[in-house]
């Protein structure tokens, strides 16, 4: 496997407006390399997603895939946005959806049926979602329809893997299947993952390196040094206190009253499912 | 107005045979208009833009009027009102939400428009409540040329911009990261959209518009999700419902949109119904 990076970011800064999200941001990230990005609402971890697909521009310094200029549309490059649910009036099968990952930045309509089904079955099983190619989408649960965003990200075969909060609001059980794909695209394609997240437990086991955002600062290192509590007290501003209950990271407000989410968010939902496991 | 004259004026097929030549003009429009609805129909419900589809009728009514009021081509005149309400819309509503309430301002202006050019119009009044309710009876070989090269232009336009526009309705964010101008398209569409809607106008009236744009393409999507199934359904029931409704409509002395309005409305609940029969655990959420 190259260790040169695939993903560059340097001096890199993004505002809106006055207000500086992170500046001065230097980071290489290595093929096969998983980092997870973490910060509180608002802290850029989506618009740092963004400079990489090429839809939001830095205010200054540069980053490049692969040693070039970020370019919008590039085959290096896979999403996995969020679960949004899909309406009652999308006229597309589960197949359909994935075959928009294959070729619907294409102009016209398909001619190359054959070749884009076949593609697609292969990408269905990799991810798991065989047993409902041809359901609706709009018929399938979250985690049902994030493998099959994890289908189209994966299309192109990707070198850097773009995942932004993709398991947000999906049960324990899809959660590890996704997180599990992602992996593997890393491990066996070599494919540098960046992966958004409020929740850093169900990916624990992936991390190699975590990139924090907060009030304008960052903060890069491996978990260990990261999610600690003079790091994040100091990022925040005020004191945090980080726990490891049973090989799992808790973060909780100075005052140890109230528990926080590994990124020191407060969400009610968050807050409750992480008690509950 | 006893039963039997009700009948009598929506069915009355005694001179059927002499009344079908004079409108073999008005089944080649709507045949291509039933194409067109067919397919737009499938778009304008995946980004879920009927009511803007109301609010382009509007002013391309008023567009229309105006043309009728300075003695242009009605036809002209509806295609610049509804260029000019797509194009706002395009611009200024990008988010369904801000599409809602410009087009909410946009149609009664245009309504109000349209009623003030008809008032001032000294020719002919079945002209007037033509453009509102429908006036294919008497399509010239003129206009029939003119309607049928804007079908083909939008039916063109679609087909080469089908996929990305697929993805980019479905999945703008997606579709955004992977390259498809979202923006571009969504202008180039509402183009295309505005020329969809000045031919219906011409056949079904400003009033009407949405039992061709809509109607078919809702009635398809409640019992199909197979992308090009839902498109052929969608044709069929626009087909159906403008041929049908001329038909009949001859067989009366009524404009034909109450004929074709009925029967659009009629597949859609034959749908819905196919729909429960089949997934009743859908309805149950």
């Amino acid at each position: 496997m190259s260790t040169s990076p695939i993903v560059t970011f340097d001096a890199a800064t993004l505002a809106f407006g006055s207000r500086v999200l992170w500046q001065e941001l230097n980071l290489q990230v290595r093929p096969g390399e998983f980092l997870a990005v973490l910060g509180p609402n608002g802290s850029g971890k989506t618009s740092f997603i963004n400079t990489m697909l090429g839809t939001t521009a830095l205010n200054s310094g540069t980053v490049s895939i692969a040693g070039a200029p970020v370019r919008r549309g590039s085959n290096l490059v896979g999403l996995i946005p969020q679960q949004r649910p899909f309406g009652d009036n999308v006229p597309l099968r589960a197949r359909d959806l994935v075959a928009l990952g294959v070729d619907g930045n294409r102009p016209g309509i398909r001619i190359a049926r054959k070749a884009v089904h076949t593609k697609v079955d292969q990408l269905l099983e990799l991810v798991g979602a065989s047993a409902y190619a041809d359901r609706p989408v709009s018929d399938l649960s979250g985690g049902e329809q994030q493998r099959l965003r994890a289908a189209q990200a994966l299309a192109g075969d990707p070198r850097v893997l773009l995942c932004d909060e993709p398991l947000l609001s999906l049960d324990l059980h899809h959660q590890q299947a996704i997180s599990q794909v992602i992996h593997r695209q890393a491990a066996q394609h070599g494919a540098a993952v960046i992966f958004v997240t409020h929740e850093i437990n169900p990916i624990l086991p992936y991390v190699d390196r975590v990139l924090y955002l907060a009030e304008g600062k960052f903060h890069l290192g491996s978990v260990d040094e990261v999610m600690q509590s003079s790091v994040l007290s100091r990022l925040y501003g005020a004191p945090v206190e980080v726990l490891r209950v049973n090989g799992r990271i808790v973060v909780v407000s100075g005052d140890g009253q109230r528990q926080l989410p590994p990124d020191g968010h407060e969400h009610a939902e968050d807050a409750t499912r992480e008690s509950g496991k | 107005m006893n039963f039997a004259d009700f009948i009598d004026r929506t069915l009355n097929f005694d001179d059927y045979g002499l009344l079908l030549p004079l409108v073999s003009n008005s089944l080649i429009a709507g045949a291509a208009l039933g194409i067109v609805g067919g397919l737009i129909g499938i778009f304008i419900m995946m980004r879920d833009m009927a009511f803007a589809v109301h609010g382009i009728a509007e002013l391309s009514f008023a567009g229309a009027a105006f043309a009728l009021l300075i003695g242009v081509d009605v036809v002209t005149g509806s295609v610049a009102g509804s260029l000019i309400a797509a194009l706002v819309l395009g611009v200024l509503g990008t988010r369904a939400k801000d599409r809602n309430s410009i087009t909410g301002v946009l149609m009664p202006f245009g309504l109000g428009l349209g009623i003030l050019f008809l008032s001032l119009y000294e020719g002919r009044s079945a002209n007037k409540f033509g453009l509102l309710t429908g006036q294919i009876v008497a399509v010239d070989d003129v206009q029939l040329g003119g309607m049928l090269a804007l079908c083909a232009v939008v039916v063109l336009a679609l087909i080469l911009i089908w996929r990305p526009l697929t993805f980019a309705s479905v999945d703008p964010v997606l579709a955004n990261a992977r390259g498809v101008r979202t923006g571009g398209l969504s202008i180039i569409f509402m183009v295309i959209l505005a020329l969809a809607v000045a031919v219906a106008i011409q056949v079904v009236g400003a009033l009407l518009v949405l039992a061709l744009l809509i109607t078919p393409a809702a009635a398809a999507l409640r019992i199909s999700s197979n992308p090009a199934l839902t498109v052929i359904l969608a044709i069929v029931f626009a087909e159906i419902s403008v041929l049908g409704g001329i038909l009949l409509a001859l067989a009366g002395s009524l404009p034909i949109s109450p004929y074709v309005t009925t029967i659009s409305f009629v597949i859609y609940l034959v749908c819905r119904g196919v729909e429960a029969l089949r997934s009743p655990r859908k309805h149950q959420v």
